[in-house]
């Protein structure tokens, strides 16, 4: 064993009760850094994953619409405006065959889904909705959409004459699988389709609104033959779609708008509360460090003559240096280790003490060996920089002056 | 004629910069190889300033310290600090054990100071020296478990654990009851005449003085007498 390891080591294990308590301030301090992240990181994940469910990463549409990405539409007004408007027809991508191959291959981009949709009418008996009619390849667009995990009922696959409606608007319509409904679109002939499932996508507006039929019934209701009115993506990292969507505007002249801009309030919301996370971070560090500081500069002090006789004894400088800054780095170590588990441990039983309906925590808690790896880093840091101070001084510390006065 | 294990040459220490102090007034000395000498003189009078300088501790203000035929004048910290450790040995009144070390580790230091790294050899070195001075039963001992003879015993297994051809003792019996301060002056003479290792100490014992084969006085920081 190197001598500084072993004079570190016996110096930590003589002051044991200064020492258990210093690592107990440091793994503290690592615990709160692992819990707060790990709380933080759960909630904005699930958070992300709630908005997106609902939500393509990217919507690329004809350049010149003007009105807000469709499917978008979650807030009641948008939904309201886009009906007012039934005039207006909805226009297809300029060759959007060439267009979906090149969003396929371009890098990050997941899954693609060529959409076609448009306002339209759904009515059964005397009851009458206005409905938000998509119609998409069923195995392109599950791939966009949780959607075939959030069956109600029946399953999606909607066939030529058939249709899949969300919860509420099952509920508002009084229809179940198989029944039939009338679905009509502005000026044209009004056609029957069957119900074939029913989903529930954890959000109201978009049970109630969403009418997914097959891309042709789309196409012909909305009198689109051929054509698609919109192309919807998925991408690999989320909070890369907008710089993605940018390139895509570039590149193929059409909008690409990402969820990031359409929910711009959120991000901000997201990058504060990340923020002000890393803040409180910042302080438990500076707290960590300035007790493994004060603890090694007693220790200095208290040691003054034994560090003199080590150097008379030949005892190196650096050995000295070392054996100060060892201790610093054992206690950010072992720190480290105890407050990831503490840390683990009380994101369990927090995870544990609240429960949503379906089972998954009220507090989604996003532990990681990365979360603990960087927070085992940071800790050891501070132990080897809290302890540069004492080991200087410790170093430069005058033998003889050591030895005659202590 | 062999070389002197340490020579001092017209050393001078003074201290401070506005109200200066001349603890050592160009002191000259010789010690040779084997020699067995006692340093005495009034408290005060620079006996532990004139030990620190020959174990180079402290420098001194002017003049040169010669240890083994190597001048030290010129050498960098690194390089003192080095000669110290494997040429020069250690004890002091309050013998000054580590704390936290057992007997046996105690004994291993300089060797591990000087080696970087612990390794059995030094183990059974340290517990065959503590055998020699008598206590190897108290090889896993703490210092606060011993008494002051015994720590003291540990010190001086220390201060020869690197087979230093000087060992310089300030006081070292001087916290010792008469007793227990012959025991330890009889292991260092054994050490002088088994190992031939030189020794200067410092004691305010004329007993003890009379006892060596050479007593040096300083008064005032000048030596006054040397027989
Ligand atoms: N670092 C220092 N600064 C100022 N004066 C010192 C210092 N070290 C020693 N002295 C003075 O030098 C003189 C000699 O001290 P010392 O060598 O300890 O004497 P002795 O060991 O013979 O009693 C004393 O007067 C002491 O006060
Ligand atoms: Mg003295």
């Amino acid at each position: 064993m190197p001598i500084s390891w072993f004079l570190a080591l016996r110096f930590l294990r003589e002051g044991r009760a200064q020492s258990a308590l210093i690592v107990l301030g440091a793994a503290v301090g690592v615990a709160v850094m692992i819990f707060l992240s790990a709380l933080i990181g759960g909630l904005q994940t699930s958070l992300v994953a709630q908005t997106l469910g609902t939500q393509a990463h990217i919507v690329v549409r004809p350049a010149d619409d003007v009105a807000r990405p469709m499917i978008a539409a979650t807030g009641a007004t948008e939904v309201s405006a886009r009906i007012e408007r039934t005039a207006q027809r909805a226009r297809s991508i300029d060759r959007w065959q060439q267009v979906l191959d090149r969003l396929s291959r371009t890098p990050g981009v997941t899954a693609v889904s060529p959409i076609v949709s448009g306002p339209a009418i759904a009515s059964r008996a005397n009851a009458t909705r206005a409905v938000l009619l998509i119609g998409a390849e069923a195995a392109r667009f599950a791939a966009i959409y949780p959607i075939r995990q959030r069956m109600a009922s029946g399953v999606y696959d909607p066939s030529r004459t058939g249709c899949v409606i969300g919860r509420e608007l099952a509920a508002d319509l009084g229809v179940s699988v198989g029944d039939k409904l009338r679905l009509s679109a502005a000026g044209d002939a009004s056609a029957m389709y069957t119900v074939e499932g029913v989903f529930d996508l954890g959000n109201r507006e978009v049970n109630r609104r969403w009418l997914l039929v097959a891309t042709r019934s789309a196409q012909t209701t909305l009198d689109l033959n051929g054509g698609v009115t919109s192309i919807e993506l998925r991408v690999a990292s989320v909070f890369e779609a907008e710089s993605i969507a940018a390139a895509l505007r570039s590149s193929t002249g059409l909008v690409a708008d990402s969820w990031m801009v359409s929910n711009a309030q959120l991000l901000v919301a997201l990058r504060s509360q990340s923020s002000s996370s890393e803040l409180i971070q910042a302080f438990v560090i500076l707290a960590v460090a300035m007790g493994i500081a004060s603890v090694l500069v007693v220790s200095v002090a208290q040691k003054r003559r034994e560090i003199g006789i080590l150097r008379a004894m030949g005892t190196r400088r650096s050995a000295i240096v070392s054996v100060f800054l060892l201790q610093g780095a054992i206690v950010g170590v072992v720190g480290s280790l105890l407050g990831a588990a503490i840390g683990a441990g009380l994101g369990a039983a927090f995870a544990g003490l609240a429960r949503n309906a379906d089972g998954t925590p009220t507090f989604p808690f996003a532990i990681s060996w990365a979360l603990i790896g960087r927070s085992s880093l940071i800790a050891l840091a501070t132990g080897v920089l809290a302890a540069a101070l004492p080991a200087r001084s410790a170093a430069q510390l005058d033998p003889a002056e050591a030895i005659r006065n202590g | 004629m062999a070389e002197p294990v340490v020579s001092l040459t017209n050393a001078s220490k003074s201290y401070g910069t506005t109200i200066v102090t001349d603890v050592l007034r160009s002191v000259n000395l010789r010690l040779e190889a084997g020699e067995f000498a006692a340093l005495i003189g009034p408290s005060g009078s620079g006996k532990s300033t004139l030990l620190n300088i020959l174990g180079l501790l402290d420098r001194p203000t002017s003049g040169s310290v010669c240890i083994n035929g190597v001048e030290t004048t010129t050498l960098d910290d690194a390089s003192l600090t080095s000669l110290r450790g494997t040429t020069l040995g250690f004890v002091f009144q309050f013998h000054h054990l580590l704390s936290g070390l057992t007997a046996a580790e105690n004994v291993m230091m300089p060797m591990l100071a000087a080696k970087g790294r612990r390794t059995r050899a030094m183990e059974q070195r340290a517990r065959s020296l503590l055998d020699r001075v008598g206590l190897s039963s108290l090889w896993r001992s703490l210092p606060s478990q011993m008494s002051g003879g015994q720590q003291q015993r540990v010190a001086i297994a220390r201060a020869l654990a690197m087979d230093p051809p000087l060992v310089l003792a300030d006081e070292p019996t001087g916290n010792l009851d008469t007793k227990t301060a012959d025991g330890v002056f009889a292991l260092l003479r054994e050490f002088n005449v088994e190992r031939h290792v030189a020794f200067l100490m410092v004691t305010h014992d004329p007993r003890l003085a009379a006892r060596c084969d050479r007593t040096i006085e300083l008064v005032d920081g000048r030596i006054v007498s040397d027989r």
